[in-house]
């Protein structure tokens, strides 16, 4: 791997978002926006606010970075900048790492947003609203990381659209978010403890209530060694041949 | 003369179909090289497995003495996709900024090159933008611009119009002098003239390869279209 490489990736993916700015404005105000109607909807009932506020906060950007890397990565393999790149002395680690970076900046600017509409304005309240922010970073490269891999098994951008609804949703329904994991059914709980989302959720929960205990740092361990798990996986998808 | 690229008993299979029957092929070192085939016959196939970009079922392909694809050779060979492979949504400087830190080359190559391809103006636009002929040329340019011994170009002038289709061969040949080896892709016959060396490839076979003046004197044929078509005719009109 080379830091030139890497640097220069980072940049690229950062100066073709530039170039989106529509996209920009989606991903920075559509969670703000979703964020300010959630508040608005328990506006008669502000423990539910205060509860699933800082868990949503934390979620947004694994959400939009799951979408975002999977079209990405799938345009460069459609378009053949990917089969170029390859035979170029480029690492694919350094490809890989370029992303992170780029998208991990990106989500570190929506998380802060989020943070100041949701703290600032909907009076939220957290303990830790540093480290709330820095686990959305956290959380934002967990969703590039399965973007990555999703898109390896999409052949179109429609097929990669719909793994939102079937990669994404099912660990948002699952995580603890709408019903706590220890009112699910055995088999959804089993299910639910296999979901990386589920370990982003608890660790969440756990710092907005102050409890940085065995279990909080066990979660983080989940969500960074699924990270890695999934960039390793996704690395293997990135051949140098093709058939 | 040594050869830059050494192909043996090289076969291929896509999607269940054999592209590629076993070739044997030697491309000299220096020169321009015309790769001339109807669309279909595995020119693509053939040039991927040369960068090594394609997954061969059998057979040998060596590079500078190398094997197809291995890590020296990723700076040492420059490749040009049929298909323009750059970045629709970034500006001409922003695409060749991008390729010039990968192949870890200054950012004064990138004023060069675009001049070599006439693309100097054209800075600030945006790829997406281009037209055809522009976008080709862009994707020519970033395969150029670490000045690679070999380059691989699938197809360069398809679609350009005949004053830019004759300047880039002048610019092929310029490079050639150079000392650069150019293996350059055509379905089009009137191209196999620019040539100094043809290979002419036909359903995943190499029907003839050498010289223009070898392939009149062997068919007895001035024009290089009409020896094509005679070659195929002598081979039974079918290549297995």
């Amino acid at each position: 791997m080379s830091p030139r490489r890497t640097r220069a990736t980072a940049r690229r993916v950062l100066r073709q978002l530039r170039h989106d700015p529509r996209t920009i404005g989606l991903l920075l105000a559509v969670p703000c926006v979703l964020q300010i109607l959630v508040h608005e909807l328990f506006v008669g009932r502000p423990r539910v606010f205060q509860s699933i506020g800082v868990p949503l906060l934390g979620l947004f950007p694994f959400v939009a970075m799951f979408i975002v890397t999977s079209i990405t990565m799938l345009r460069e393999r459609t378009t053949g900048t990917l089969e170029r790149l390859l035979t170029t002395p480029i690492a694919r680690g350094d490809l890989l790492a370029g992303y992170g970076i780029a998208f991990a900046l990106f989500a570190a600017v929506q998380a802060t947003l989020v943070s100041v509409v949701s703290f600032g304005l909907l009076g939220l309240e957290a303990d830790d609203r540093l480290g709330i922010v820095a686990l959305a970073i956290g959380n934002a490269v967990l969703g590039m990381s399965l973007g990555l891999f999703a898109s390896a098994f999409a052949r179109t951008e429609f097929q990669a659209v719909q793994f939102m609804p079937a990669f994404v949703l099912p660990q948002i329904l699952l995580c603890g978010l709408l019903v706590p994991r220890e009112e699910m059914a055995d088999w959804l709980r089993a299910l639910s403890a296999l979901l990386p989302l589920t370990y982003a959720y608890d660790a969440l929960a756990r710092l907005s209530a102050g409890e940085i205990d065995a279990r909080f740092w066990l979660d983080v361990a989940v969500v960074v060694g699924v990270t890695v798990l999934a960039l390793v996986l996704g690395a293997a998808t990135l051949r140098r041949r093709t058939p | 003369m040594s050869a830059a690229v050494s192909i043996r008993g090289l076969r291929v299979v896509r999607g269940g179909r054999e592209v590629l029957h076993g070739i044997d092929l030697d491309v000299a070192a220096g020169g321009v090289t015309g790769l001339l085939g109807p669309s279909g016959s595995g020119k693509t196939t053939l040039m991927r497995s040369i960068v090594g970009a394609q997954v061969v079922a059998e057979g040998a392909v060596s590079v500078l003495g190398l094997e197809a694809g291995s890590p020296p050779l990723r700076s040492r060979v420059g490749y040009q996709t049929q298909a323009p492979s750059v970045y629709a949504d970034l500006t001409v400087q922003e695409n060749l900024d991008y390729f010039a830190a990968i192949l870890d080359v200054g950012p004064e190559r990138i004023g060069e090159t675009l001049r070599i391809v006439g693309l100097g103006e054209f800075l600030r636009q945006q790829a997406g933008t281009l037209s055809g002929g522009e976008l080709a040329r862009l994707s020519l340019a970033a395969a150029l611009l670490n000045e690679p011994e070999i380059l691989v170009l699938d197809e360069p002038t398809v679609g350009l119009d005949p004053v830019l289709r004759r300047d880039l061969w002048a610019t092929f040949h310029a490079l050639a002098d150079g000392g650069a080896t150019l293996l350059v892709s055509s379905h089009v016959m009137d191209e196999a003239e620019r040539c100094d060396r043809l290979v002419l490839l036909r359903e995943g076979a190499v029907l003839a390869a050498g010289t223009p003046s070898e392939l009149r004197t062997a068919t007895g044929l001035d024009d290089l279209g009409a020896a094509f078509l005679a070659l195929v005719e002598d081979s039974g009109g079918r290549v297995p």
